[in-house]
């Protein structure tokens, strides 16, 4: 059984289709890449699977589970995180709050004993922070930890981002354009994180625009153009598909991702 | 040097506040202007749990402090409570309330909310206008005191009610400011604070966006309605508009002022707002000018807040 499933998957807005009727899988500890030219539908592809958008039509399953318009809290329950193309970072947290905070479905308890402070709550909140501060560590933010995360520059927000969505303990991370308006210094050490990351048995669906880190990471890729798959398949197949070219990559594009793989 | 963690720095503020104040009261009068800062202050916190950490707004609050306030009112007649356990009445009764209200309304957002809280103010002032024969109408109607005085003095230890109620609400004050400073490096104090920046993101690391708001607001409901009934014990009286419009905004903009994201600076903006007009008062026609005045300045040139923006200036300092 897959670990996520999307089956006939489309939404429109206001008579108009953004994503059409889209399948695909992903299996536990695989990377899988969504990409497509601007406005082909990943990011709204996303929406609709950790349940920011309700789809119009179409199935999302979890380990065979019928997720489908799932709230979102819940599928963070059911090991499904993910990041945000603009951030969505806690700015008025600090960067080890912002970690904490993804750790919120390990750590939450009653309500009273957090008023209280009581031994159990305190025993809660020490863990976490044992625990976020072991994630800071991996994604290289462990220094100024107690800083604002408004502090930080913007590919340090990007792992902060990826850092918190871990914190939640998830089996599939969904990453949409991790490694945009990163400096190729960056770009290489998202590419490092995400493969760590991916060692580790966690799923990753990723959105990304960087033809050379999408080529070198996935073992499936998935193309989207105007809302509808129009080819799947290894990166070396999806490189050199006559169909991709055109419509996404052009010459240039498709010289450099067979660049990349070589 | 290790620096004092800001929970046990805003507590000994406060202490010292509380105990170093009655050195500079001409006359027992300022004993009473004292209670009542430490009575609004402790509704200012509630809502600094529900506008500082969450994010979310009410101009109805008041409502909950009349619902204590009449509690601790109607309780001893009709029920035969003691007026203690009135208040405590009124605060479950006040959380249950904003449950019921709370669950449907904040579904709303930023102008939305603040108009349906309003409207929820303003029927709980409504009501207790209208229901002359439980409430005495607009008249108000008396309450019965404490009797701790009374009990005091039994035991050989006179003291003046204005003093009395300075001490037990700089004590309730402190009790709420505690709890307060607790929730907000607590597990659920962060779920408040995430979805305060991020609802998405909140929802996306497995935050019940919804239940965390309405938690927040019957905390801070509850705070409102326990200030309300000490307010009803002071004065041995209550009228209606403990419940109005006006206190609701007057709440809120104690909040705002002191900065709302802090427990202390919500405890400022009590006082000031608090002493300010009986200081002002020498002032005659132009005090609620100058009050207006005071309040827009803060605002413009100190958005966060007084204090959150003094502290900043502090940080900023060479050091």
């Amino acid at each position: 059984m897959s670990l996520l499933s999307v089956t006939g998957l489309g939404i429109g807005f206001g008579g108009l289709t953004a994503v059409g009727k889209v399948d695909f899988s992903v299996e536990p500890g695989e990377i899988v890449s969504l990409i497509g030219p601007n406005g082909a539908g990943k990011t709204t592809l996303f929406n609709m699977i950790s349940g920011l958008y309700l789809p119009d039509r179409g199935r999302v399953t979890l380990d065979g589970e019928d997720v489908t318009a799932m709230a979102p809290h819940r599928l963070a329950a059911r090991g499904l995180s993910r990041t945000f193309q603009n951030l969505q970072v806690f700015l008025r947290m600090t960067v080890l709050e912002n970690v904490m905070a993804g750790r919120h479905l390990a750590e939450r308890g009653p309500i009273l004993a957090d008023l209280l402070a009581l031994p159990g709550s305190r025993r809660r909140s020490r863990a976490t922070e044992a625990a976020a501060r072991k994630l800071l560590a991996r994604v290289g933010l462990e220094r100024g930890a107690e800083r604002d995360a408004s502090e930080l520059p913007y590919g340090a927000l990007k792992r902060l981002e990826i850092a918190r969505a871990l914190a939640s303990g998830p089996r599939l991370l969904l990453l949409d354009e991790p490694a945009a308006g990163c400096n190729a210094v960056e770009t290489g050490e998202v590419d490092q994180l995400i493969a760590r990351i991916a060692g580790e048995g966690i799923a990753i669906l990723l959105v990304e625009h960087d033809m050379k880190l999408v080529m070198k990471i996935s073992n499936h890729i998935i193309v989207l153009d105007h809302g509808e798959k129009i080819a799947e398949g290894a990166p070396g197949e999806v490189a050199r598909n006559p169909k991709v070219i055109e419509a996404y990559l052009g010459s240039q594009g498709g010289k450099e991702a067979a660049g990349a793989l070589d | 040097m290790r620096t004092l963690s800001p929970k046990y720095a805003t507590l000994i503020a406060l202490i010292a506040l509380i105990a170093l104040a009655p050195l500079f009261f001409p006359s027992t009068f300022y004993y009473r202007i004292g209670a009542l800062i430490f009575i609004n202050g402790l509704a200012v916190i509630g809502l600094v749990v529900l506008i500082g950490y969450a994010g979310q707004i009410s101009l109805g609050h008041a409502g909950f402090a009349g619902i204590g306030a009449y509690a601790c009112a109607l309780g001893p007649i009709h029920l035969g409570l003691a007026p203690v356990l009135s208040l405590v009445l009124g605060a479950v009764l006040s959380g249950a309330i904003a449950w019921l209200v709370g669950r449907p309304i904040l579904r709303l957002r930023g102008h939305y909310l603040a108009v349906a809280t309003l409207g929820f103010g303003i029927l709980i002032y409504i009501v207790l206008n209208n229901e002359a024969q439980l409430t005495g109408g607009p008249d108000g109607m008396p309450v019965e005191g404490l009797g701790l005085r009374g009990l005091l003095e039994s035991a050989g230890f006179a003291v003046k009610a204005s003093k009395l109620w300075y001490w037990l609400a700089a004590l309730v004050m402190l009790a709420g400011a505690l709890l307060a400073l607790n929730l907000h490096d607590s597990p659920t104090g962060r779920a408040l604070r995430s979805l305060h920046d991020s609802e998405v993101a909140a929802h996306t690391v497995g935050i019940d966006v919804a239940r965390y708001k309405l938690t927040a607001f019957v905390i801070s409901a509850v705070y409102a309605s326990v200030a309300g009934s000490q307010i009803a014990l002071m004065n041995e009286f209550v009228s209606p508009d403990i419940a109005g419009f006006l206190h609701s905004i007057e709440l809120l903009t104690m909040t705002v002022l002191g900065g709302a994201a802090m427990v202390f600076g919500a405890v400022i903006g009590a006082t000031i707002l608090t002493a300010l007009p009986q200081v002002l008062t020498a002032l005659q026609d132009f005090e609620h000018i100058v009050l207006g005045l005071i309040m827009m300045l803060v605002m413009i040139f100190m958005p966060e807040g007084l204090v959150p923006s003094l502290a900043r200036l502090v940080r900023r300092r060479p050091r």
